[in-house]
């Protein structure tokens, strides 16, 4: 299991839950796992989303094991100048 | 529309061209004479990226028509070097690295030879109103003001 | 050989160094090739027309009598890039309006021609039916129920049911009580701000020229910030295969984020795929700011809560963002970042993204920051000001570290946000006198940076120099920081390493020049590339020593027999190894590709001195100090200079630089003269200080410098203003007019 923070208005398609717990070993999986276990965080997933996995960010980066991690955060998906 | 016929000096060598009434210094060097050294940044006076020089005076050749070049000599940045050998303002700013994209980096230094040629004595004041007219949006000006600084001392041998 | 990313400590040769760039001498004898310099036999030019409506229904374009001029070869509209593949996206909409015109200068047709006369003449034929529509560029006007909307559909799921249209996504970050934190509070101060949308304001124009082949394949060269960026939305916007566009990245004449997307390149493709000929496209200075990227214009409120002793207790902030006419202001960033230099216990940030009738957005270095950072500096500064407290004290107290919860979540590994603040302490600017009219302002700054795709080829040649080829276009003197990381990790002079920027068919797909990547991507995928070359050259020497490969190791650009079975061999360098290649198998290579990760985020403070002209309002910059941490500055000539423009911009979007709209929607200074970037006259050296905390996640510690130097300078300005003048000014940019008006007020 690994626990993936939402950010703040995210929060609405998880029922207000910071934090939720989904089964995965990759981003991939877990993208996958929240998706299907809250129906309202797919669209933003679809339109993209970073990964921060105990400090690194991750970009499109599905192979990334978060199994193990300390901590894993949903970001949006970034970009820069 | 019928062409105008010049004669003119450009970086020393006699040089005749044909160009429209209503084309600019800017568009023959470029487009006329292959010479794409000199850069338009605006077009309008306003950046100094297409700065020569007309009979020594530094001018934004956007502003000037080709036509007014008759009997003039112009100087550009492909006249700036000799040959192999860099002009110590050039040499300068590869040293200080007063460059980053360096799209600006042929107006700064056409007009920094023009002000080297008047005074090697410039305040830093002086070098930065001089400059003035040339914009550069990636160094904040410190390194060029410095390499220009510095090329005016090496020339007096101080 | 350990290929190993993180970060070691060591005795650098070359890294650190300030070495001359490579395209030096191209640069300062013009003999550098940027995006409008080049040509092709039979080239066309082509101009653009434009909607002078900020917002219009187009009921028909009629180009009948421009395809008829003589001499005019193509004309296209939006109908000419319909087609099965092309996706219907914002992009393309943006370089072609489809239905609508969306803001002033917004392209409604092309034309390509023998001649820029004749170019002219042409669009002056073009008969375009406009139903003018109501329109609206200010973001609180946007936010209205009862604004013109821009787009029946373009809101989606963040934002709550029954929000006007105009307003298209919301986000929110942050974490524990507020309220609670500013109940703890002695004092909570509230204000609100406004900054108006500056532009990249890159020296060089926009430039293309596209070449179609009656094959179906066509070249492109262009300036741009990622030429696989351009072949991938290209190649989209005109049904083509990825591999029959091939994009060549000119030199880069400035981006800073506005050569990160497209405007003119598909429409000199569409133009020469009709006409059969080159066409070369090049802005003019007026389109750039009618129809390039500016950054958003903002309207932030922000309120923070202190105790006496300066704790900061709370942090809330509420962003809107107007990105243009189309969704993707960088508000998200902004929401993000405005806070994240700081341990909060409490802190909430509201970002929401709005549509106006203005060009679509592009990026701008560390897009989205610098406005929040304004607000919540100047808030901070002020509770300062008000408790009697000193405002670098306050930072170094509040400050992030290594474990804090940032607002966005990540806690965050090593970083060197109070190094850089204690720099500013003990620098002499922070203790230099002031005069009358004069006031100081410090502020700190956050970017995050980022990795991304990158793909790095090495070739030891023949007689033991080394080809490498890096697929971003080198904006800065990148390829000057490519070199040095080669040669260090091979063990060799500097200037045997030549880099070179490939075209789009050369090397495997490269993220845009962006996120301050460069040199931290780039630079690890050389260093592994040249791990990778390594390993085969002692490859090599261990075959013809007759020892075991891991019988060999690396040191100082030779390879050595190591260990007890290894045998009496003399070291092979690079050279000799490279001398013999052809007998030992063939020519030597190395390669790597990753999608990059472990991209260390970025702080930085800025102190700045100011006086005030009170008859004019004119603000004269005294001093400025930047200091930024760099990881590890691999050439400091160009980290400085990055710390230095970064700055200049700033100075710029703070005093001088905005978007200037008029009540018919029309952009009013659209060119350099009223547009006004710093000038050489307006500044004074720009003192800087490089912080090194290493990146841990980059063998050489290496963190991105590009975008954090833009985060800090509205704040550090407006704060020093304010002390100048006795009043706390809240709108960026401070013009003279503003400070007069404040001054009277």
């Amino acid at each position: 299991m690994v626990r993936v923070k939402i950010w703040g208005s995210l929060r609405t398609a998880t029922g207000g839950a910071e934090e939720v717990e989904v089964e995965a070993r990759t981003i991939r999986d877990m993208l996958n796992a929240l998706a299907e276990a809250h129906p309202g965080l797919a669209p933003q997933i679809d339109r993209g989303v970073s990964v921060s996995v105990d400090g690194a960010i991750y970009r499109d980066s599905w192979l990334t094991p978060v199994e193990g991690a300390k901590e894993v955060v949903l970001l949006p998906r970034l970009a820069g100048g | 529309m019928s062409q105008i016929h010049v004669t003119t000096k450009i970086n020393g060598d006699e040089t005749e061209f044909l160009c429209g009434p209503e084309e600019t210094l800017l568009d023959v060097l470029r487009d006329h004479l292959g010479m794409t050294g000199t850069k338009e940044g605006c077009g309008t006076g306003d950046c100094g990226a297409c700065s020569v020089t007309v009979d020594g005076r530094l001018v934004c050749s956007c502003l000037m028509l080709g036509a007014e070049a008759e009997g003039h000599e112009i100087g550009t940045i492909e006249g700036v070097a000799k040959g192999d050998e860099l002009h110590p303002v050039q040499k300068k700013f590869l040293d200080h690295a007063a460059l980053q994209c360096g799209i600006c980096t042929p107006g700064f230094l056409v007009a920094a030879k023009a002000l080297l040629d008047r005074t090697l004595e410039p305040t830093e004041e002086e070098v930065r109103y001089w400059l003035a007219g040339n914009l550069c949006r990636c160094t904040g000006y410190d390194k060029i003001v410095r390499a220009v600084m510095d090329t005016a001392a090496e020339l007096r041998g101080a | 050989m350990a290929l190993d990313d993180r970060f070691h400590n060591r005795d650098f040769k070359v890294v650190g160094n300030r070495v001359t760039r490579p395209d030096g001498i191209d640069k300062v004898t013009g003999r550098a090739r940027f995006g409008a310099d080049m040509t092709a036999p039979g080239m066309l030019i082509a101009k653009v027309l434009r909607s002078p409506h900020a917002h219009a229904r187009i009921n028909g374009i009629d180009t009948s009598k421009a395809e008829a001029l003589p001499g005019v070869k193509a004309v296209v509209t939006y109908a000419d890039f319909a087609s099965a593949h092309a996706p219907d996206d914002d992009n393309l909409v943006n370089c072609m309006a489809k239905d609508k015109a969306l803001y002033d200068g917004h392209a409604v047709a092309a034309v390509a021609a023998i001649s820029t006369a004749v170019a002219r003449k042409a669009l002056k034929l073009i008969e375009v039916d406009y139903e003018v529509l109501p329109h609206v560029t200010d973001v609180d006007e946007a936010m209205k129920p009862d604004a013109p909307v821009l787009h029946e559909d373009a809101q989606d799921e963040s934002v709550p049911a029954g929000t006007p249209k105009n307003v298209v996504r919301r986000y929110e970050f942050g974490h524990g009580d507020v309220d609670a934190g500013f109940a703890q509070a002695d004092k909570v101060i509230e204000r609100s701000f406004r900054t108006e949308a500056a532009h990249q304001g890159y020296i060089e124009p926009h430039a293309c020229l596209a070449s179609y082949g009656s094959d179906g394949r066509a070249d492109l060269w262009c300036c741009t910030q990622g030429q696989y960026a351009v072949r991938a939305m290209c190649a989209g916007m005109l049904g083509m295969q990825a591999s029959d566009l091939r994009v060549t990245a000119s030199e880069i004449g400035g981006g800073f984020g506005g050569k990160t997307t497209v405007f003119i390149e598909p429409v000199a493709l569409a133009l020469s795929r009709k006409a059969g000929k080159p066409v070369k496209l090049v802005m003019e200075r007026s389109e750039v700011f009618r129809a390039s990227g500016p950054t958003a214009s903002t309207s932030i409120d922000c309120k923070i809560g202190m105790t006496k002793d300066g704790r900061i207790t709370a942090g809330r902030a509420e962003l809107r963002y107007q990105g243009g006419a189309f969704p993707g202001s960088p508000v998200e960033f902004g929401a993000m970042s405005g806070f994240a230099p700081y341990d909060l216990e409490n802190v909430q940030a509201i970002g929401w993204d709005v549509v106006t009738n203005r060009p679509k957005q592009a990026a701008y270095r560390a897009p989205g920051a610098p406005m929040a950072a304004y607000a919540v500096e100047s808030v901070i500064d002020e509770l300062c000001q008000e408790l009697g407290l000193d405002p670098l004290e306050v930072r170094i107290r509040n400050c992030a570290h290594e474990g804090t919860l940032s607002p966005y979540g990540v806690t965050y590994p090593k970083i060197g946000l109070e190094e850089t603040l204690k720099a500013v302490q003990s620098h002499p600017n922070w203790t230099a006198p002031l005069g009358p009219n004069q006031g100081r302002g410090v502020a700190c700054g956050f970017w995050f940076n980022f990795g991304g795709n990158t793909c790095v080829s090495l070739n030891i040649d023949e007689d033991g120099t080394v080809s490498l080829s890096t697929g971003n276009p080198d904006i800065g003197g990148s390829r000057a920081s490519m070199s040095q990381m080669c040669a260090e990790e091979l063990g060799i002079p500097y200037d045997r390493v030549r880099c070179s920027i490939a075209d789009t068919s050369l090397l495997g797909y490269n993220d845009v020049t962006d996120g301050s990547r460069v040199t931290f991507a780039v630079g690890l995928a050389t260093i592994k590339a040249a791990q990778d070359a390594i390993k085969k050259m002692c490859g090599r020497a261990a075959a013809i020593w007759g020892i075991p490969e891991d019988a060999v190791e690396w040191e100082d650009g030779c390879a050595k027999p190591a260990g007890p079975n290894a045998g009496e061999h003399p070291p092979m360098s690079l050279a000799e190894i490279a001398a013999v290649s052809s007998q030992t198998g063939g020519p030597i290579a190395g390669h790597y590709e990753c999608n990059a990760d472990g991209a260390g985020v970025s702080f930085a403070t800025h102190l700045v001195d100011v006086e005030i002209d009170p008859e004019t309002g004119f603000t004269k910059v005294l001093r400025y100090l930047v200091a930024q941490d760099a990881g590890k500055a691999v050439n400091p000539d160009y980290v400085e200079g990055q710390f230095q423009g970064g700055a200049v911009q700033g100075i710029g979007w703070s005093l001088n630089e905005e978007y200037i709209y008029g009540e018919d929607g029309r952009l009013q200074n659209a060119g350099f003269l009223d547009y006004r970037i710093p000038v050489a006259s307006d500044l004074p050296m720009i003192d800087t200080v490089i912080v090194e905390v290493p990146n841990p996640g980059h063998p050489y510690g290496v963190r991105g410098v590009g975008e954090t130097s833009i985060v800090p300078p509205l704040a550090a300005i407006s704060n020093a203003v304010s002390h100048a003048i006795g009043k706390r000014m809240t709108q960026i940019p401070m013009s003279p007019p503003r400070i007069v008006e404040a001054l009277e007020g």
